[in-house]
């Protein structure tokens, strides 16, 4: 049991914990916790981080350089309402990606990688989303948005605007 | 070779079809069946057998024949054995999994579970990138329709065999796709590639054997087994009987075409086809109506090919014919002629400078500091120096100079290495313009900040 938790609710540690039998070792565990947090927080505080590793068996360390690691976790502050991964390697940029990415930032008067100041949607440069058949590609939440124009982008970020609350 | 008019696609037989990826639509077009008869009539041995014969080379990159692969797991070993199946799909240009795992994820699952009873895996991972939260859903629902219907499990239709196939999600690094990068980041820590030896096959994950194989090398198990080695053996291009060393190419191959064609998409064809037929016959030409300036042949990594160079066939041999690193993952990206060589070495820089994963100097400096002098060239400062300098950068990093641990640098290096030995005029004439009164200097000079990464 974790001393004194503040962050991992019942059902987050539930939803950990379902997934242990799949793995023979318990640090294996700390990618999915790490996702299991921040898909609810839209980051992964430093008491989560002290509460997986005891819940793991791991120094808070550990899983500490595991999640810095990857740079996709949000740590210090949540990411926006809305993620929105705009591709910029090759097959996109050739088509307009880097266009499409100014163009949403300016739109929300970020820069990339910063979040609005309504903490409604964050916009991220991303490399390859695998998806270059539908160049130039955005991938927001679990949406991929294929063929982007200015245009497109636009009724995008009103979509966005309107999703309150 | 077959022809391409004969060519039926199979790996992709499900393209177009309504609810293809359904088990029952999988059953109905022959699927299952020869695991079903595999499992009573075959011993793992045999099945071992039956790929190496093939002459299967993995999918994934590195083109490392599957067969033999298996082989190298230690005989009468207590278990358990690991199967991890590589779904990091990362490489630019490359998409051909996730076409695979969305339109027929019940292909990728029985290859998946033919190879497990081959190398005796009882547990086997499929490392998906964070980035398909579609594939994630269609092939959670193929895993649970094959749970249903007894193909995974406990003693897998009365065989005595037994399997678990679980997803496991990234979280956006590329190097998660090298293989013991991805072994390291499924124990929890960061995908730090491992010193080989000891390879997977003898301490891989969990220090356990391990086998990590790509989705499409999947689909193509399940191909062989439906349709017999001699029809795998059929396609492609044979063996060089003058190369005792070369296993020839053979199999359907996923290409995925991108970038400046007209119709951009993932194409099955008979591995050896050319980059122009490619681009001609099935992408409706270059875009607009112009010429490509050059084409990159396997994914970013693999370097570039130029005009004069499309007429090379795209098997395992081929891309190195014309000083390329290999066909990769045969993500095809057609670059035409009015797109900057600077910004495209730029573009590629970029990306490397991002994914290294810091581990070894020579990468991590390598791709940084070419990054900073695209930058800087781009900036308008740059020096003819400089072109001497990248290509010195290209020639030193990489597994192949013996410099890095994994074969990330090497990628990171081609682009850089092909562009300058391909394209040197330019770069000269677009330092010369943007730099007239600075570009013979040698002296060191300070980098940029770095605008453009984050």
């Amino acid at each position: 049991m974790i001393a004194n938790r503040k962050v991992l609710t019942e059902d987050m540690l539930a939803r950990i914990e379902a997934l242990a039998s799949r793995y023979p070792t318990k640090q294996a565990l700390t990618l999915p916790a790490l996702h299991v947090v921040h898909d609810e927080l839209r980051h992964v505080p430093l008491d989560a981080v002290v509460e997986i590793a005891e819940l793991l068996d791991l120094a808070p360390a550990e899983v500490q350089d595991t999640l810095t690691f990857y740079q996709f976790f949000y740590q210090e502050k949540p990411h926006g309402k809305v993620r929105a991964f705009v591709c910029r390697s090759i097959s996109c940029a050739l088509r307009g990606g880097e266009q499409v990415l100014e163009h949403l930032c300016e739109k929300a008067g970020i820069k990339p990688g910063e979040t609005t100041a309504d903490g409604h949607i964050t916009i991220e440069p991303a490399e390859c989303l695998g998806a270059c058949d539908f160049a130039p590609c955005m991938l927001a939440g679990n949406d991929l948005h294929k063929d982007l124009t200015p245009e497109k982008a636009d009724v995008f970020l009103e979509s966005v605007g309107r999703q309150d609350g | 070779m077959s022809s391409f008019d004969t060519f039926e696609p199979v790996l992709l037989e499900a393209a177009g079809i309504d609810d293809g990826h359904t088990i029952e639509s999988y059953r109905s077009r022959g699927g299952y069946a020869p695991l079903e008869k595999l499992l009573s009539e075959k011993q793992p041995p045999e099945v071992v057998e039956m790929v190496k014969s093939s002459g299967l080379r993995g999918r994934g990159g590195a083109g490392f024949m599957t067969g033999l692969k298996w082989t190298f797991l230690p005989k009468d070993h207590p278990g358990p054995i690991y199967l991890c199946v590589n779904a990091d799909e990362s490489e630019p240009g490359t998409f051909n999994n996730r076409i695979l795992m969305e339109d027929d994820p019940h292909q990728v699952l029985e290859g998946t579970i033919i190879s497990a009873y081959a190398t005796r895996a009882s547990t086997a991972y499929i490392y998906l990138r964070y980035e398909y939260p579609k594939s994630w859903d269609i092939l959670q629902k193929a895993i649970d329709e094959a749970y249903a219907a007894g193909f995974l499990g406990e003693n897998i239709k009365g065989s005595g065999f037994s399997l678990d196939i679980y997803l496991h999600r990234g979280a956006a690094a590329y190097i998660c796709g090298e293989e013991t990068g991805l072994i390291e980041s499924l124990e929890g820590k960061r995908a730090w590639p491992r010193i080989k030896p000891p390879f997977p096959a003898i301490e891989g994950v969990f220090r356990k054997p391990t086998v990590v194989n790509n989705i499409e090398t999947m689909a193509c198990v399940a191909q062989i087994a439906r349709r017999g080695v001699d029809w795998f053996r059929s396609i492609g291009i044979p063996a060089d009987p003058n190369n005792p060393r070369d296993p020839g190419s053979y199999g359907p191959k996923l290409y995925c075409l991108s970038g400046h064609v007209e119709k951009p998409g993932c194409y099955e064809a008979p591995l050896g086809i050319t980059a122009r037929e490619l681009i001609d016959r099935f992408g409706g030409g270059v875009w607009k109506g112009r010429q490509a300036k050059a084409v990159i042949p396997g994914g970013i990594s693999m370097g570039l090919m130029t005009e004069d160079e499309l007429d090379t066939p795209l098997d395992f041999a081929g891309p190195g014919t014309v000083g390329c690193l290999g066909l990769g993952t045969a993500a095809v990206v057609v670059v035409d002629e009015t797109v900057s060589i600077v910004d495209f070495l730029h573009n590629s820089c970029r990306f490397f400078a991002h994914e290294s994963c810091g581990q070894c100097t020579p990468c991590r400096e390598g791709t940084s500091w070419s990054l900073r002098m695209l930058e800087r060239i781009r900036a308008g400062k740059g020096r003819l120096r400089d072109l001497d300098l990248l290509a010195e950068i290209g020639d030193t990093m990489g597994m192949m100079p013996g410099s890095t641990i994994c074969g990330l640098a090497d990628g990171a290096a081609w682009p850089i290495k092909n562009s300058i030995a391909k394209f040197r005029d330019e770069f000269e004439d677009y330092i010369k313009q943007t730099n007239p009164t600075g570009y013979m200097e040698t002296d060191p000079v300070p980098a940029l900040p770095i605008v453009t990464t984050h």
